[in-house]
């Protein structure tokens, strides 16, 4: 199990490997759809995301009616390859150096992960509770009239698990399963 | 309120055996105690998983090699469907499309039940038992609520007995964008118009969906029918046990065969490579027209979200039906 610790850089996150489980302590920025829509039409971002992580996440939020604080009850990652006409340009553009969601992403990502020092990091699908555990505060709500689930939240985690499966070295778990499964799949039809 | 309408397997801190022994005595109208149960029933849907499910999946779990991905992925997976059940909050932060299936007497007021359904989704979602997650398709709104043109999706069937029936399913958006519908013939896979075309497609879909529908997945299949009600009937299949056994023998057959086929296939949970690529097949079939041959699957994700209560008169629960 290795550790992947705030403040991130282009330079520790090529350290990591296809395979490693990692934990991640520090902040994170959710942004799915909507928000990469956004960026990647040219909008500004409204937060800094040099050097930072992006969490393909809508989670469920609750908002405490007497304070006025956010929770997030639920955050398990959704299908990261609907960004796949966005990401490049986003890592490129807004120096994000981690990717956080499921499925996997296509050749230019893994090119933008290469040419930019970003990894994407495969979070497990549908276990919203076990993640939603590791998140420690919630800090910031951008662009909320996205959606509550299409928002940025900024967030404050711990230990969030996570599967290495591209790294800024051009290897693809994702592509290496496909590849063996395709050979397997023409036997048996 | 909450604890008028029996917990199915209520957390300790929340009812004591006591409470259920001794149900608050308060008497909800006829209307509000069905709320107060279609409530129960969308927060047990959403947090828990049936035991059918739970039974598959921590067999699936065992089975994978210890200290790869697969076994992470399968360990965490467990450790959230405690995790949830305990805090009672949803397995996954997709509480998807609500699909009920309301099964009644004759002689019953299907719009007025419909109000109600909406009442209690709408009272789930602010309880955060249900995401804000319906979204008007022509103006991207999300009003918040769960409600809007066709959703919840609501289907009604007349049977034969006093009581009724609710199944609920909860259908997340990553297993729904890779259910999908073939057309045989299938040139490029060499399907044909017969089971085996039919098996081919069904591994194909599987084979297809790697990595982006949460597997171990789950299929309902339906072969025939027409686009729509194919699609429709292979969803229905997913309120099967995953433990029972079809009744037509040559389905039986085909659905243990494409568990272990795609099982074969190296995907595992996540995709991350692995044994457990499947936990499940059910399937069923429609009559086709000649020119047609649709085979429709839907693709379960592992945070298999399925429940069924049914009400007494007094519309409070009266058992769970999974």
């Amino acid at each position: 199990m290795k550790q992947l610790t705030y403040p991130f850089s282009p330079e520790a996150v090529r350290e990591l490997k296809v395979g490693d489980m990692v934990l991640i302590t520090g902040k994170l920025f959710t942004g799915r759809d909507a928000v990469h829509k956004y960026l990647h039409d040219g909008n500004k971002s409204p937060v800094n995301l040099k050097n930072q992580i992006i969490y393909h996440c809508g989670p469920v939020t609750m908002k405490d009616k007497k304070t006025g604080k956010w929770t997030v009850t639920a955050a398990g990652p959704t299908t990261s390859i609907r960004e796949e006409p966005y990401q490049w340009e986003v890592i490129r553009d807004h120096g994000i150096v981690g990717v956080i969601g499921k499925g996997g992403m296509g050749q230019k990502t893994l090119d933008a992960c290469k040419e930019y020092g970003c990894v994407y990091l495969h979070a497990i699908g549908g276990a919203a509770q076990v993640l939603a555990e590791k998140i420690k505060s919630v800090d910031g709500l951008y662009l909320e009239e996205f959606g509550l689930p299409e928002a940025i939240w900024e967030l404050t985690v711990e230990d969030f698990p996570v599967v290495v499966t591209m790294d800024a070295h051009g290897n693809s778990l994702h592509k290496e399963v496909e590849n063996s499964s395709k050979e397997i799949l023409k036997t048996v039809l | 309120m909450t604890k008028k309408v029996p917990a199915k397997r209520p957390a300790s801190k929340i009812l004591s055996k006591k409470t259920i022994k001794k149900p608050v005595p308060k008497k909800l109208d006829p209307k509000a105690q069905t709320i107060e149960s279609l409530l129960e029933l969308i927060r047990v849907t959403s947090t828990e998983i049936p035991d059918d499910v739970a039974k598959t999946l921590m067999k699936a779990r065992s089975q994978e090699e210890q200290n790869t991905t697969a076994s992470y992925a399968m360990n965490i997976i467990k450790d959230n469907i405690d995790l949830a059940k305990f805090k009672s909050q949803p397995l996954c932060q997709d509480t998807g499309t609500v699909i009920f299936f309301v099964y009644h007497p004759p002689g019953f007021f299907q719009n007025a039940f419909k109000e109600l359904i909406k009442k209690a989704v709408v009272k789930a979602t602010q309880k955060g038992y249900l995401r804000q997650n319906s979204v008007n398709s022509l103006t991207g709104e999300n009003a918040g609520t769960n409600l809007g043109e066709g959703h919840p999706s609501i289907h009604f069937y007349e049977h034969n007995k006093k009581e009724v029936e609710i199944k609920l399913v909860l259908k997340g958006g990553g297993c729904e964008n890779v259910s999908t519908q073939y057309s045989l013939p299938d040139t490029t896979l060499g399907a044909g118009r017969d089971l085996e075309g039919v098996r081919k497609v069904v591994i194909d879909a599987v084979y297809k969906a790697q990595g982006k529908g949460c597997g171990p997945g789950a299929l309902g299949v339906c072969i025939g029918g027409d686009r729509a009600d194919s699609a429709y009937n292979a969803k229905k299949q997913l309120l099967r046990k995953l433990d029972d056994k079809n009744t037509l023998p040559d389905l039986a057959k085909l659905e243990k065969e494409i568990v272990e086929t795609c099982n074969k296939l190296g995907i595992g949970p996540m995709g991350f490579g692995g044994k457990t690529t499947l936990i499940s097949c059910k399937m069923t079939h429609a009559n086709r027209v000649p020119a047609s041959f649709f085979v429709s699957i839907s693709y379960m994700c592992w945070a298999f979200r399925r429940q069924g209560v049914v009400l007494d008169k007094k519309n409070t629960i009266k058992t769970w039906l999974y």
